[in-house]
């Protein structure tokens, strides 16, 4: 499962940065049919998690309200430069991860 | 921030129609159909009922309030409860596809540790599945805002709730017109 996280290219210290996730995932209603009339069963992303500097920044829990491909913007303080750990798991129980450094400016 | 006046006035606008709709919502459905505010939703249901597919895109049951309260597990949530100030939900009047509709939320919050935001509710009044997402935020998010997209099965009403810290609970909503439902469901 892919995954993309984007934030500025430089970051000062303190500093409140918008950091920008996708996730690329179908999130299956489980109300659509198949060609053959057969229907999709559900599988949506249950949880999203992002943590940084080991902190958990948000905590998304979704369901199949949530748009295919989930995007989420939100706002972090920068205090250090730390890793950005996204974690996320679907009804098929599959779990992704997406690791990312965040650097911050001194 | 160059173009937050701009930004501001078309909120404004949409809060305007918001305001229309949203009195529309509050006075119940015997009263509704004595106000004269109605003649759009007089034309839409004659419609519905004529129209299969209008019919078969409006047939989500659409939730009252209370349900949508109710719904929310672990806060006992009364209508009262919740206050209809600082927090912002930007929501467009119309979409054309139900599939993924671009949806934020902002809520006037310091996000100090004595003063935050702790969690986000977008709750939608006809989907199948009331509660869209719940997010969890914290003084580390220093700002409370958050884009994300969502579906949307047919027209309805779409709350964002938000509780802080201190048990305060903030509510804001929107009506959108969705010509193209998310999903044709077989909910009924």
């Amino acid at each position: 499962m892919n995954a993309r996280l984007i934030w500025p290219k430089t970051i000062s210290k303190g500093e409140v940065v918008k950091v920008r996730l996708l996730i690329q995932h179908p999130m299956e209603t489980g109300y659509l049919q198949d060609m053959t009339g057969h229907l999709i069963p559900r599988n949506v992303i249950q949880w999203v998690s992002c943590v940084y500097d080991g902190q958990e920044v948000l905590r998304a829990q979704t369901s199949s309200g949530i748009a295919a491909n989930p995007f989420f913007d939100f706002y972090v303080r920068a205090t250090v430069t730390a890793l950005m750990v996204v974690t996320w798991r679907d009804d098929d129980g599959q779990l992704g991860e997406l690791r990312q450094l965040m650097t911050v400016q001194s | 921030m160059s173009n937050s006046s701009q930004s501001t006035s078309a909120v404004d606008q949409h809060r305007r129609n918001g305001l229309v709709l949203g009195l529309r919502w509050s006075l119940g459905s015997g009263l509704l159909a004595l106000s004269p505010l109605m003649g759009l939703g007089l034309a839409r249901s004659a419609l519905a009922k004529d129209d299969p597919v209008e019919h078969m895109m409006t047939s989500g049951k659409l939730r009252t309030m209370q349900d949508m309260l109710a719904g929310i597990h672990g806060h006992a949530l009364q209508e009262s409860q919740l206050k209809r100030e600082g927090i912002e939900l930007q929501l467009s009047i119309l979409a054309d596809n139900g599939n993924s509709v671009p949806l934020g939320v902002s809520v006037n919050s310091p996000m100090t540790p004595e003063s935050h935001i702790q969690e986000i509710y977008l709750l939608s009044q006809r989907n199948p599945v009331l509660v869209m997402a719940h997010l969890q935020l914290g003084p580390w998010n220093g700002k409370a805002e958050l884009n994300t997209r969502v579906r949307l099965a047919g027209s309805q009403k779409v709350v964002a709730l938000a509780r802080t810290n201190k048990d305060q609970w903030l509510m804001d909503s929107a009506d959108i017109i969705v010509t193209e439902s998310a999903c044709v469901d077989a909910s009924n």
